[in-house]
């Protein structure tokens, strides 16, 4: 009935809705047409990019797929053209859990299967309630029973054991998750009115980005512990733990200020205007406008903190940069290091494209 | 003359305590003096428009009455609480205070209700299905309580201002404050603003309001004041104001604004 009543609504139209666009516009040939060879620069490039793929391709795939070894010793690699997926195959348990006793080793996969479910429970803002909450903090308690042990009849683990993918996932999940909160109140202190804590807070952003993270990886290893009182030590991971999250939490600063800025002062005015005191005006109105609008450069500071996650190699953590490099300096292995590399930068990539995508996702939800 | 006599008998009646009182109030913007010895009273339900050229300091002068902006010098009085640096104070005075502005300033990641609720639910800690109730009674009034879920950018402009003044209404406030609340809008809409101020202002709502809406001013307003160089340059009941302005200045804005 109503459709009825729409359609002689729209009488108007009908004429102009009956006509098909031009046969050269649609299609794969009108797709190819708009998009490939629109004018002779373009077509000059798609000619020429042709031309790479076709120079490129066939021989990665040759040297990847077809004249590669799979499941062979690093002997007969030795012999073939083609790539040694094998280095991969044999050393896989060391590359993932680097010096976690072999017998132990189900117990970092199960903690890291666990850190990925809750990741993915949260990523549903749905879900966002009391008891995901919960379930975080037990599954955390449980992620580090599993990792510590010495309960349960589980033989303690050292943390100087903890490495490879474990290791990375700690470092970069615990960094991330602890200098978003941390970059915010920085950056709502550096727009503080308080001059004491605004130069405090400026002070910090400013020395914290004048050095590269190496430093302070540097320092939190050597120099920190010179200044710790006789017989208390802090462990290693979690110095360069504390040294990522105030790293990081300077740049996500700097990136949540611009959003604060961006934020018009009839919005401040408002929320005052109706009672709103300090607290409540940013929790309700700025930050949520705020970080929102900087979603996709906080992303960018996130994955490049999370890929930063490597540099502990040089304060001799056994990240999975450190294992996979320390597999491929075995002599049996030599000479195979593109294929090692290869296969952790999918690693990478797999966990920086869910992050970006995630972040886009995100940002859809929100765009109301 | 004759005004001020009129205040001041008003003044000694018991029940008619001004609601807002300044008293010799100046106010800078570094060297810049925006506000020069102002004194103004306001009754209880009493409709004050503010008129006056650009930068002559109306829109600072309302400000400082709900402490957006600090004035330097003088007394504000609100109720009986005198505004300082106390923030508990200016919170309460905010309570008792509505503002709108020029440029609506709605909150756009909220819907029209979870705007005009946040205020009740957070300031008052009225529990919510109490807040959502008087959100959308106040929506109803400002006929526009089919829009309760929708975000402020899917409204017209007149409709995002009665939005906004709903939104001040639901903290039942004493006093409302508005500034310019239609000079933003496109003509066809200032009306159906116009109106909800209107009936606002026959429910006894005590209202300033900053406007070069000189209808409005004639028809609503109880006092009408005349502000140039951040003074209060002349005030009177509307009639004698606009037939028959004393100041030179107020001739002169009066004669270019009419026309
Ligand atoms: N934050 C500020 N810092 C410095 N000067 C300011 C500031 N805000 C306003 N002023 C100045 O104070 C004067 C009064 O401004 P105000 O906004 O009160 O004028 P107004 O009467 O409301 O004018 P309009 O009709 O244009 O809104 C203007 O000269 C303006 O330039
Ligand atoms: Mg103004």
């Amino acid at each position: 009935m109503s459709e009825v009543l729409s359609n002689n609504n729209n009488s108007i139209h009908d004429d102009a809705d009956n006509v098909k666009p031009p046969i050269a516009s649609v299609g794969i040939i009108g797709w190819i047409r708009h998009n490939l060879f629109n004018g002779p620069i373009n077509s000059i490039i798609t000619l020429a990019i042709l031309y790479i793929l076709w120079k490129v391709v066939p021989p990665f795939v040759n040297w990847a797929f077809i004249e590669s070894m799979w499941t062979s010793s690093g002997a007969e690699c030795q012999q073939a053209d083609g790539a040694c997926w094998s280095v991969i195959y044999a050393n896989f348990r060391f590359i993932i859990f680097g010096f976690f006793p072999h017998d132990q080793q189900w117990r970092p996969l199960v903690a890291m299967i666990l850190l990925v479910t809750l990741l993915l429970c949260s990523q549903n803002r749905n879900n966002w309630k009391k008891s995901l909450a919960y379930a975080w903090i037990i599954g955390l308690v449980i992620m580090g029973l599993l990792m510590k042990g010495g309960v349960l009849g589980l033989p303690p683990i050292e943390s100087s054991q903890w490495s490879g993918l474990p290791l990375t996932m700690l470092l970069s999940v615990f960094g991330m998750v602890a200098a978003y909160p941390l970059g915010i109140v920085l950056a709502l202190g550096r727009r503080s009115t308080m001059p004491a804590i605004k130069s405090l807070c400026v002070i910090y952003i400013e020395l914290i980005r004048g050095v590269p993270l190496i430093s302070l990886l540097f320092m939190s290893s050597v120099m920190f512990p010179l200044f710790l009182p006789e017989g208390l030590t802090i462990n290693k991971i979690l110095r360069a733990q504390i040294a990522i999250i105030l790293f990081t939490a300077a740049y996500v600063a700097e990136v949540v200020r611009g959003g604060l800025q961006a934020i018009p002062k009839g919005q401040y005015e408002a929320a005052e205007a109706i009672g709103l005191n300090y607290y409540m005006k940013m929790r309700l109105i700025i930050l949520p406008q705020a970080l929102k609008v900087v979603i996709p450069p906080t992303v960018g500071v996130l994955i490049s903190a999370f890929k930063d996650t490597s540099l502990v190699v040089i304060i001799a953590l056994y990240d999975l940069l450190k294992t996979t490099q320390s597999t491929i300096s075995n002599p049996k292995w030599m000479g195979f290091s593109a294929e090692a590399y290869i296969f952790i930068a999918l690693i990478y990539f797999v966990c920086c494209y869910a992050m970006s995508s995630y972040s886009r996702r995100l940002e859809r939800e929100l765009d109301k | 003359m004759s005004e001020n006599k009129e205040i001041q008998q008003k003044k000694a009646d018991p029940e008619d305590t001004p609601i807002i009182r300044i008293l010799g109030m100046h106010k800078w913007y570094g060297e810049f003096h925006v506000l020069r010895n102002i004194d103004l009273n306001v009754r209880r339900q009493e409709r004050i428009v503010i008129c006056g050229p650009s930068g002559s300091g109306k829109s600072t002068l309302i400000r400082c009455i709900n402490r957006l902006e600090e004035h330097q010098k003088g007394q504000i009085i609100v109720g009986d609480i005198e505004l300082t640096n106390n923030l508990k104070n200016i919170e309460k005075i905010r309570e008792e205070v509505g503002m709108v502005f020029q440029h609506f300033n709605l909150f756009p990641h909220l819907t029209i209700l979870e705007n005009l609720s946040l205020g009740p639910i957070w300031v008052k800690k009225v529990p919510k299905a109490e807040a959502v109730d008087t959100a959308m009674y106040y929506l109803e009034k400002v006929h526009i309580a089919e829009q309760a879920k929708k975000y402020p950018g899917q409204l017209s402009g007149g409709q995002q201002q009665r939005v906004a003044i709903a939104r001040s209404l639901c903290m039942k406030p004493q006093v409302m404050l508005f500034d310019e609340p239609t000079s933003a809008l496109d003509p066809e809409m200032v009306k159906e603003v116009l109106d909800v101020m209107i009936s606002l202002a026959t429910e006894g709502m005590t209202m300033i309001v900053v406007t070069h809406e000189m209808g409005f001013a004639k028809s609503v307003a109880h006092r009408v004041l005349f502000m140039d160089y951040g003074k209060i340059v002349e005030e009177n009941e509307p009639d004698e104001f606009f037939n028959n302005p004393q100041h030179e200045r107020t001739k002169l804005f009066l004669s270019q604004i009419l026309h």
